[in-house]
């Protein structure tokens, strides 16, 4: 059987940067709302929880309906929640902060929301750099243990998320049950190997 | 002798407002119906602000007030599309999509409690003796957002003498509609239904303090709070509590909503205060509604002024 993977990586690309692109038409025609900084920091922090859960979907999906071609999707699923992490991050940084660095560090040793979305990003970034083929040869087993920490990194994202709401938690609350499942999902298939 | 004809056109013959008006909303709904037709395939949510319900009054004589704010004051599309009321959904666009569901007229209002002529009037009666005036004032959300509206109301000290408060009177709880089939957000428990807020006598009593009954000159859209809601200007936006029913003047200090939900978080005070932050956000800043740039918060909103006597004495840290 031919690979599937050879048409469905581009497919995969353009549906993920598609978020971005309605974002972007969006402010261009002034539709972002009557809060747009609001509209574009809490869309980009959406998504970036969206395809950390769907990195975390990819080894389930291999091994249970046992959708193998999926593998070749994974680091992009995962560099795409670093993307959607970064410009969420910017958007704090340089539209809703705008650089107020006594403000953002307030933010950071004050508000534990702020605290934990940062740790998040930081961890994120080890990720995302040892994300190619010469890094995971090189660092081997240890680069398998590194990458478990996208279940510690999703976690914090969804708690980061359930701070900020004021009473509504039924959002977080929904991304906490879906991460839950594929974390005991993860755990109940351990000892099977991905072929 | 008639020379040419008589240039006075009947006024028959002249489309009268109500249907000149009924013709630009056809328009208006034509238009936007097709914009949101196109904007759906693009995943783009339009929003088209539920009409308020009820005659659509527009307020002739308007008093200005020594209160109102020069600021420029947000348009009527920012103030009636952006609005926190959970009744209709925790969305900040819900409101403005949902509150249609609401009926306001008939709308009954009882005031009771300690005072020595209770009473239950219909809207009208009880907001007949009071002179109307615009009230152009800063709103600031505990959420760090704000917005300077133009109110249409009246000040609820002047409602509250003519129901004569007892010596009793220490604090007045407000309480909202409760209704689950013309407010859906109440089929789920996020807050305690109904929703409730109080003040103390004194900031009742304030002249700042007003009932509102419209914004920009006209009834007030559902969504802000139809048809009569509180305006306590240098409190946290949740304290003005929107769709009143019922005034109680009460002598212990009455439960309200958010301190319910959440007793260390929303203090009964909540008076704005840049030095005291929100335990989970800062409220040294906010985002004016339409600007780019945050702004410093103002202790009391920038009410200070008038009402900062009234806490003299208290720990703000403390009484929240």
């Amino acid at each position: 059987m031919r690979d599937p993977a050879r048409w469905l990586k581009p497919l995969f690309f353009t549906v993920s940067l598609l978020p971005l692109l309605v974002l972007l038409f969006r402010a261009l025609f002034s539709d972002l709302g009557v809060n747009p900084v609001e509209t574009l920091h809490h869309t980009l922090g959406d998504w970036t929880l969206r395809f950390l859960i769907i990195t975390l979907l990819i080894t389930p999906l291999r091994l249970i309906p046992g959708w193998n071609w999926l593998s070749k999707m994974r680091r992009m699923m995962g560099l795409y929640a670093f993307f959607y992490a970064t410009l969420h991050l910017i958007v704090y940084l340089a539209i809703d902060q705008q650089f107020d660095w006594s403000a953002i560090d307030d933010d950071i040793t004050h508000h534990p929301y702020i605290t934990l979305g940062m740790s998040a990003y930081v961890l994120l970034i080890p990720l995302a750099i040892t994300s190619n083929h010469t890094m995971i040869n090189r660092l081997g087993n240890y680069w398998k243990k590194l990458h478990r920490m996208i279940y510690l990194i999703t976690a914090l994202g969804i708690l980061h998320f359930y701070l900020l709401v004021k009473a509504d938690t039924r959002e977080p609350l929904f991304y906490a049950g879906l991460f839950c499942v594929l974390l005991i999902l993860r755990l109940l298939l351990a000892g099977r190997k991905v072929t | 002798m008639l020379i040419g004809k008589p240039t006075i056109i009947p006024p028959s013959e002249i489309t009268s407002e109500t249907l000149y008006r009924q013709r630009r909303q056809l328009l208006g709904l034509l238009a936007a119906g097709a914009v949101s037709f196109a904007a759906s395939w693009v995943g783009i949510n339009t929003s088209i602000a539920a009409p308020p319900s009820g005659p659509a009054r527009r307020f002739s004589t308007l008093r200005p007030s020594p209160f109102s704010t020069k600021e420029a004051a947000n348009t009527f599309k920012q103030i009636t599309t952006y609005n926190n009321f959970y009744e209709f959904g925790t969305g900040k666009s819900d409101p403005a999509q949902n509150a249609g569901t609401l009926i306001t007229v008939p709308w009954n209002v009882t005031v009771d409690g300690e005072v020595s002529k209770p009473g239950t009037y219909n809207l009208d009666d009880l907001i007949k003796p009071h002179a109307l005036e615009e009230r152009i004032y800063r709103l600031r959300c505990v959420e760090g957002w704000s917005m300077v509206i133009p109110w249409v109301g009246f000040p609820l000290g002047d409602l509250l003498k003519r129901f004569a408060p007892t010596s009793r009177a220490k604090f007045v709880e407000f309480t909202s509609l409760f209704d689950p089939k013309q407010m859906p957000g109440q089929r789920i428990h996020i807050l305690k239904w109904p929703y409730k807020e109080g003040l103390r006598i004194d900031e009742a009593m304030h002249p700042l303090t007003i009932l509102a009954i419209g914004v920009y000159g006209q009834n007030l859209p559902n969504q802000n709070g139809a048809p009569i809601r509180l305006v306590v200007p240098w409190k946290y936006g949740f304290k003005s509590i929107k769709s009143i029913v019922h005034i109680r003047l009460v002598e212990q200090m009455p439960e309200t909503s958010w301190s319910l939900e959440n007793p260390h978080e929303f203090g009964f005070y909540s008076n704005v205060n840049p030095a005291v932050d929100h335990p989970r956000w800062s409220q040294k800043t906010e985002r004016r509604i339409g600007e780019f740039v945050r702004r410093k918060t103002l202790p009391f909103n920038g009410y200070a002024d008038e009402v900062a006597h009234l806490y003299r004495g208290m720990d703000l840290k403390e009484f929240f």
